[in-house]
C-alpha cells in the first residue's frame, strides 16, 4: 500500500537555498490541508557540503525518502544530482540545473568535475525522465542569479499534487517582500521551460 | 491551525504551552534552534531564555530556577550532557520544585558530533524517566507531559528527539502559549537540597522506589501502543517506530506491533507481545535498551521467544535507520525479499568529493597558514571542536575530542616526552566553554606550549550563536563583553599577543615569539567570522590576478574556494570574501585589489 501521495528529494550545495524550496513545499502542503512530512541538513554539512532535504507530501510517516522512492529528484547542482540518485523511484524524474559549483578539490586541481552527459546518461537509466535546465542563467533574466532555487521550483511545480497558487501564496510567506517580483517572476520562467 | 514545523521550534513552542519559566542551554547540533526559536521573541515574554556558558552551567542554572517553582529547561546535545553529567546525576536524587524537563538531543550517524552515544543509556543509569519522540508534533506534545510528570513524581524528565526529529518537519496544530510559570522563591529544605552523604542515603532509596510508579505512569501516555495480531511480530521505539509502521503498511503484513515512545518501555505491554509472539524483532537506533528489557521480560514469560534485533545481526548498533532498511530487515524475518534502490555503481567513482570546509575568506585558513609557517609541519598541532576542525587536511589539526582538550591533550603531550614545538588552538566559545579550566592547569603545572584561541566573535559551527565575549546574551540585551586577553592573563599565562590573522607577516612573528617562548604561550588571533562580517553589511574589497601570475600554484594549495586554476594560472572566482590572505602569499605580486 502507497504510503506517501509524492515524495521529493531535493539536493544541492550548502547555501544555494535548498531549505527554501522545501519550506515553500511543506508550508503549500499545510495550506492544502495535506499532511506533510520533510527532513532537513543542517549543522557541519551547511559549510558548502552536500546538502539533501526530503519532503514527502500526503505522508504520515518518515520524514525521509526512502532509497528507490523519489518520485522526483530535484537538484540545484549537477554532480549532486547523481550522488543522490539511489533515491530515485524507477518512475521517477530527475531535474537537474547544470550549472556546476566546483568542489575544492576541484578547484585545487586534485580531482575533474564529470561532464554533463556523465551525469545524465547513468540517472536516463534508473528512472522515466531526466530533465535539465540551466536555472541559473534563467534566473538572471529574472533579475537575480539568488533566484536559481525558485526557478527549480517552478520547474518542480508541474509535477506535484500542489496547486500554484498555494506555492505561490507560501513563497510570499518566506520571501522578503522586496525580492518577492523577481521570485515570482523566476518561479514562472522555471515552469514555462518544463512546459 | 496547523503549521509547518521544524521538531526544534515544535519542541520550542511546546515549552512556551507549558508554561517554562526559565529555558537555558549550550548550542550544539542538533538542539541549537530550540532556545534560537525561543531568543527569536527577544524578551517579548516573561521567561527567561539564555546561552550559558556551558551544559552543565546551563543545567544548574535550571535546577536552581526550578527550586524556586519555575519550570524550568536545560538544552543541548548528547555530548553536552557528558559535560552537565555531574548535576544530571544528582538532580535524580534531590528532586525538582517546578518540573524540569531535560532536552537531549541525539545525533545517530554522527551528522554532525564527534560520537553517537545513546542518551536513553544515561537516562536508565540516572533512574529518570525519558520520552523518546517520533516526530515534531510528539516531542511538542511531550513536553507539557514533561513537566507534569516531574512535579507529579518529583524527578527531572529527559526528552531526547535525534537529528531526524528535531531536524524533521511536519504539519503540527498551533499552539497557545500559556501562563509562565515563575517560580515564588527558594524554600530552605536542607535534606532535600543539600548533598550530604546523610542526606542522599535515604534519598537514593526513594529514587529506587519511584522506578515502578515512573513505569505505571509512562505505560498510560498515548505514545506507547500495542496491537496483537500475527505470532510474529515488532517491537520499535523513537523515529524507528515511524519506519517499522509504514513498512508493515507497505508490505501490508499482519504482524503484531508494540510502538514504544517512552523508557523504560512499558512491560506490562512487552509482557503481552511476548506471550503471544514466537518471534518479534527489535527496531531501535543505536543502543539496545529496548531489547535488553525485551529479553528480560522474555526470559520470565516466554523463554522460547526468538528475538531478533541486535543481538542477532539484524539491526546495526550504530548509524541511523532508514524505512527501507527497517523494511528490509522485517521482510527477511518474514522471508520476503529485500527491495533496493538503483544501483549507479560504476557511474559514482567520477564524482568529486565534496566533504564541508572552510568558508572562502575564513580567517581561520590564515591562522593556521601563520601557524604552520613559524611551527613547521612536524610540531604537535592539538585542536578542538569548530568550524576550524574542517581545516584538518592543513595538517593543524591533529586532535580533535571534545569540547576544550585542545589545551589538556597539548599539555599531557608535552609531560609525555614530546620534545617538539606544540601549538593548539580552539575556537572563542570553545574556549569559554572549556579551555578555561585547561589554560589554568597549563600555567599552573608549567605546560610549555602555545595557545592559540581562534576568536572570531561568535559560535559559528552551530550557527553563530552569542557568548560572553560578544556582547550580547541569547535575547539580544547587551552585556559588557569579556577580554580573552584578560581571561588568559588572570589564569596565568604570562605571555599573551593579539593578532590580526589576516596581517600574514605580522601572525607568523607573532608565533614564531610564542614558539619560542621558555613557557606557557597565548596567541589569540582575533578576525570576525567572514558570514557575520558579511551578515553585519561589511562590504568586502574586490581582488583580481593579474599577468604575474607565474602559475606557481601557492595561493591553490593555500585552499580557498575562491581561487581556481584555470589553464596555467590562478583565478579568483565570485565567491572571494576579500580577505586579501591570498596577495599576501603569492610570491609574485600577482594578486592585487581591484581599483
Amino acid at each position: 500500500m502507497k504510503t506517501s501521495e509524492c515524495d521529493i528529494v531535493i539536493v544541492g550545495v550548502g547555501g544555494q537555498g535548498v531549505i527554501l524550496i522545501s519550506d515553500v513545499l511543506g508550508r503549500a502542503a499545510v495550506k492544502a490541508g495535506m499532511p506533510v512530512r520533510g527532513a532537513e541538513t543542517h549543522g557541519m554539512a551547511q559549510r558548502g557540503g552536500s546538502v539533501i532535504n526530503h519532503i514527502r507530501l500526503g505522508c504520515r510517516f518518515s520524514p525521509m525518502v526512502p532509497t528507490g522512492g523519489a518520485d522526483v529528484l530535484l537538484a540545484l547542482e549537477p554532480a549532486e544530482a547523481l550522488r543522490f540518485g539511489h533515491y530515485l523511484s524507477r518512475d521517477g524524474v530527475a531535474m537537474i540545473n547544470t550549472d556546476p559549483v566546483l568542489p575544492i578539490s576541484v578547484t585545487m586541481g586534485k580531482s575533474v568535475y564529470p561532464g554533463l552527459e556523465d551525469i545524465v546518461d547513468p540517472l536516463s537509466e534508473v528512472c522515466k525522465e531526466v530533465k535539465t535546465l540551466d536555472a541559473t542563467s534563467l534566473a538572471r533574466k529574472a533579475g537575480t542569479s539568488q533566484a536559481m532555487n525558485v526557478v527549480m521550483l517552478g520547474a518542480l511545480s508541474k509535477y506535484i499534487p500542489i496547486k500554484e497558487e498555494l506555492l505561490l501564496d507560501a513563497l510570499c510567506d518566506v520571501v522578503p517582500k522586496r525580492h518577492l517580483d523577481a521570485n515570482k517572476r523566476a518561479f514562472q520562467i522555471g515552469k514555462a521551460e518544463v512546459e | 491551525m496547523k503549521e509547518y514545523l521544524l521538531g526544534n521550534v515544535a519542541i520550542a513552542k511546546g515549552l512556551l504551552e507549558a508554561g517554562a519559566g526559565v529555558v537555558a542551554g549550550y548550542p550544539g547540533t542538533p538542539s541549537s534552534e530550540i532556545i534560537e526559536s525561543l531568543a527569536s521573541l527577544k524578551g517579548d515574554l516573561p521567561i527567561h531564555v539564555e546561552w550559558s556558558v556551558n551544559e552543565k552551567v546551563a543545567l544548574e542554572v535550571a535546577i536552581g530556577a526550578s527550586w524556586t517553582g519555575a519550570r524550568a529547561v536545560a538544552t543541548m546535545k548528547h555530548v553536552g550532557l557528558n559535560v552537565a553529567a555531574d548535576p544530571f546525576m544528582t538532580l535524580a536524587y534531590l528532586g525538582v520544585g517546578g518540573g524540569i524537563v531535560v532536552i537531549i538531543a541525539d545525533d545517530p550517524f554522527c551528522h554532525s558530533s564527534q560520537n553517537e552515544q545513546d542518551t536513553r543509556r544515561y537516562a536508565q543509569f540516572a533512574a529518570v524517566p525519558c520520552l523518546d519522540p517520533v516526530d515534531p508534533g510528539v516531542a511538542k506534545e511531550m513536553v507539557t507531559y514533561g513537566f507534569e510528570l516531574s512535579e507529579k513524581l518529583n524527578v527531572p524528565v529527559m526528552l531526547r528527539p535525534t537529528t531526524r526529529v528535531s531536524h524533521a518537519r511536519s504539519d503540527v496544530e498551533a499552539s497557545h502559549t500559556a501562563e509562565i510559570r515563575r517560580g515564588s522563591g527558594f524554600v530552605k529544605n536542607p535534606a532535600r537540597r543539600v548533598s550530604l552523604p546523610v542526606h542522599v542515603r535515604p534519598l537514593h532509596v526513594e529514587l529506587l522506589e519511584k522506578q515502578k510508579k515512573i513505569e505505571e505512569a509512562l505505560a498510560l501516555t498515548p505514545w506507547n501502543s500495542l496491537r496483537l495480531s500475527g505470532v510474529h511480530g515488532v517491537i520499535a521505539s523513537g523515529i524507528s517506530s515511524l519506519y517499522a509502521e509504514e513498512a508493515l503498511i507497505e508490505m501490508d503484513l499482519d504482524l503484531s506491533f508494540l510502538k514504544v515512545g517512552t523508557f523504560p518501555a512499558p512491560s506490562d505491554m512487552i509482557r503481552l507481545i511476548v506471550e503471544h509472539a514466537s518471534k518479534v524483532m527489535i527496531v531501535e537506533e543505536l543502543e539496545p535498551v529496548l531489547e535488553e528489557q525485551v529479553e528480560r521480560v522474555a526470559r520470565k514469560y516466554n523463554p522460547d521467544l526468538e528475538i531478533l534485533g541486535k543481538g542477532s545481526g539484524h539491526i546495526p548498533r550504530f548509524g541511523e535507520l532508514d524505512q527501507l532498511y527497517v523494511r528490509n530487515a522485517i521482510a527477511s524475518m518474514e522471508g520476503q525479499p529485500a527491495r533496493s534502490g538503483p544501483i549507479l555503481g560504476e557511474a559514482l567513482k567520477i564524482l568529486p568529493s565534496r566533504p564541508p570546509g572552510l568558508c572562502p575568506g575564513c580567517s581561520h585558513r590564515a591562522t593556521y597558514y601563520a601557524m604552520r609557517k613559524a611551527f613547521g609541519r612536524d610540531a604537535v598541532f592539538p585542536s578542538d571542536i569548530g568550524c576550524y576542525t574542517m581545516a584538518v587536511h592543513m595538517g593543524t589539526v591533529d586532535t580533535c575530542l571534545c569540547m576544550g582538550a585542545s589545551i589538556t591533550l597539548a599539555s599531557g603531550i608535552r609531560f609525555g616526552g614530546e620534545e617538539k614545538g606544540i601549538c593548539c588552538s580552539l575556537g572563542d566559545s570553545t574556549f569559554l566553554h572549556g579551555g578555561m579550566t585547561g589554560l589554568l592547569n597549563a600555567a599552573y603545572n608549567k605546560a610549555r606550549i602555545t595557545v592559540t584561541i581562534l576568536d572570531n566573535s561568535t559560535t559559528a559551527m552551530t550557527g553563530h550563536q552569542p557568548h560572553p565575549g560578544t556582547g550580547f546574551t541569547a535575547t539580544g540585551k547587551w552585556s559588557e563583553p569579556v577580554s580573552l586577553e584578560a581571561i588568559a592573563r588572570a589564569l596565568g599565562a604570562e605571555s599573551v599577543e593579539t593578532v590580526n590573522p589576516y596581517d600574514i607577516d605580522s601572525a607568523v612573528d607573532a608565533f614564531k615569539r610564542a614558539r619560542d617562548y621558555p613557557g606557557l604561550s597565548v596567541v589569540i588571533a582575533k578576525q570576525a567570522c567572514v558570514i557575520t562580517a558579511r551578515r553585519n553589511g561589511q562590504k568586502p574589497q574586490a581582488f583580481r590576478v593579474n599577468d604575474k601570475c607565474e602559475g606557481c600554484r601557492i595561493c591553490v594549495e593555500f585552499g580557498c574556494p575562491a581561487i581556481e586554476f584555470e589553464g596555467e594560472k590562478a583565478r579568483i572566482n565570485n565567491l572571494c570574501a576579500g580577505c586579501g590572505v591570498c596577495a599576501w602569499i603569492c610570491p609574485s605580486s600577482a594578486i592585487e585589489v581591484m581599483k
